[in-house]
């Protein structure tokens, strides 16, 4: 069992810092699920599949995250209060190098 | 009226699975789904989208799952009110309930199960000042009737197949068709994407990407709309009758919040130690629109979720007829429509 350490600024502003296992093969939108840092049904909507933004997210810190595909790419050219820093949470792994990383989670569409 | 056993909310799996657990104890199931066809997110979102976890299934696809169960449903002849979302309910004297959708369809029925997913697909509107003040004043999120854009300037937005198809259609009937898309890149069909190109070059459809409209012109309807260009921040103001964004569609729990069920975490609490009722006997919540300790919204949780209240649904409609489960091994499975499927009867015959 490993972990790293993620901040994570929510919808009202709280920040948090939490414990995110690598080894279990999660993204930082389930990350958030977990601990529960926006109500269930306002993140995740899709499962995970790029297909909506609901997890997206302003990386904050200057950490090397992974290539858009070309979905992420798609559904963030659509999305609401897209940033130049803005990712979809369910497309960033957790691994050892994303130690340290801080995101704000962008508002909820509605 | 429309009058059935199981009012059924929701047309995605766990919806269709109920219809064949509840034909099983004959109980006729009608089916109610904003979305113009049957199968749910499975349909509207990812039907090319394989699904490893359907047991008995190591690989189908979301689409191929839909099909499945509508063709072992078929024989229960379930009744559908499609592209309508369910509005209002009323429990009437006797118990039974009358549900009316947005376009005004009553179904009667005793018992009604949700199996509202995450809700009803809504259009994702654009965040922009006014955009109400113009709707059916010059801006619509849907295409109903193509004809009406007969000679119209049309703006349409987004950058997947449904701004590409309608871009498409509406070049032929339209004075003017625009599509504004956020990046120059679209994804869509190969075949559109081709099309719309084509369309471009003949100067039949007028293509501004990379742009976004920013704000909304008009006395009392839509007269002008500002483009800007999100490279250059460039604004640019055109003359349009018409604007309509297509940025797909995002589910929303909608008028069902408002039916006095307990509500947490944005879906509808249930008895799991039970029948999946809700707190107003008789109205059921099944899959991923039900909240209980330790819920997962899988598909298959659904399945089971949709058996367990069919049985109760039973017991409630006829609280003194004697029922057992019976295995479709056992007992086949014998349709409305007359069809009966069972088991071949093994042969019992000496052999010389």
């Amino acid at each position: 069992m490993s972990d790293i350490k993620i901040k994570i600024i929510d919808r009202e502003g709280v920040s948090h810092e939490v414990d995110a296992p690598t080894d279990m093969n999660m993204n930082l939108m389930e990350v958030v699920r977990s601990y529960e840092l926006a109500p269930e049904g306002t993140i995740g909507i899709c499962g995970g599949m790029a297909m909506c933004a609901s997890c997206q997210c302003y990386v904050l810190s200057d950490h090397q995250l992974p290539e858009k595909s070309d979905d992420e790419e798609a559904m963030l050219s659509e999305a609401f209060f897209v940033k130049e820093n803005s990712r979809l949470g369910c497309q960033i792994h957790m691994t050892d190098d994303l130690d340290g990383l801080e995101v704000e989670l962008a508002p909820a569409e509605d | 009226m429309i009058k059935t056993d199981i009012l059924i909310i929701g047309a995605g799996p766990t919806g269709l699975f109920a219809v064949f657990e509840a034909g099983l104890l004959q109980l006729k199931c009608h089916l109610i789904d904003a979305l113009p066809q049957p199968g749910g997110q499975c349909a509207e979102i990812y039907p090319k989208k394989p699904i490893y976890d359907i047991p008995g299934y190591p690989e189908v696809l979301a689409g191929e799952l839909v099909d499945n169960l509508m063709e072992q449903i078929k024989p229960f002849q379930p009744g559908f009110t499609l592209g309508e979302r369910a509005e209002t309910i009323d429990k009437l004297d006797d118990g039974t309930f009358v549900v009316t959708t947005n376009k005004g369809t009553k179904h009667h029925a005793p018992i009604v199960a949700i199996a509202g997913g995450l809700g009803s697909f809504e259009p994702r509107k654009p965040l922009l000042d006014n955009l109400e003040k113009y709707e059916d004043n010059g801006v619509a999120y849907m295409i109903k009737e193509p004809e009406i854009y007969r000679g119209k300037k049309v703006l349409i937005a987004g950058g997947g197949d449904s701004a590409l198809d309608w871009s498409i259609f509406l070049a032929e009937i339209a004075d003017e068709v625009t599509l504004v898309h956020r990046r120059n890149e679209f994804r869509g069909a190969l075949d559109s994407v081709e099309k719309v190109q084509h369309l471009k070059n003949e100067g039949k459809i007028n293509l501004m990407t990379p742009s976004e409209v920013v704000a909304l012109h008009g006395e009392k309807t839509l007269e002008k709309v500002t483009v800007k260009d999100t490279e250059t921040s460039e604004e640019k103001e055109v003359a349009v009758d018409n604007f309509i964004p297509l940025f797909g569609l995002s589910p929303k729990l909608g008028p069902i919040g408002d039916w006095g069920l307990e509500i947490e975490k944005n879906a509808i609490k249930v008895d799991n130690s039970l029948d999946y009722q809700t707190n107003i006997p008789g109205i059921y919540a099944i899959g991923d629109v039900n909240t209980y300790p330790g819920k997962l919204k899988l598909i298959l949780c659904g399945f089971h979720e949709a058996t367990l209240m069919c049985q109760s649904a039973y017991q409630r409609i006829f609280p003194d007829k004697k029922y057992v489960m019976k295995y479709t091994t056992v007992g086949g499975v014998t349709g409305f429509d007359g069809s009966k499927k069972e088991a071949p009867k093994a042969v019992v015959k000496s052999i010389d």
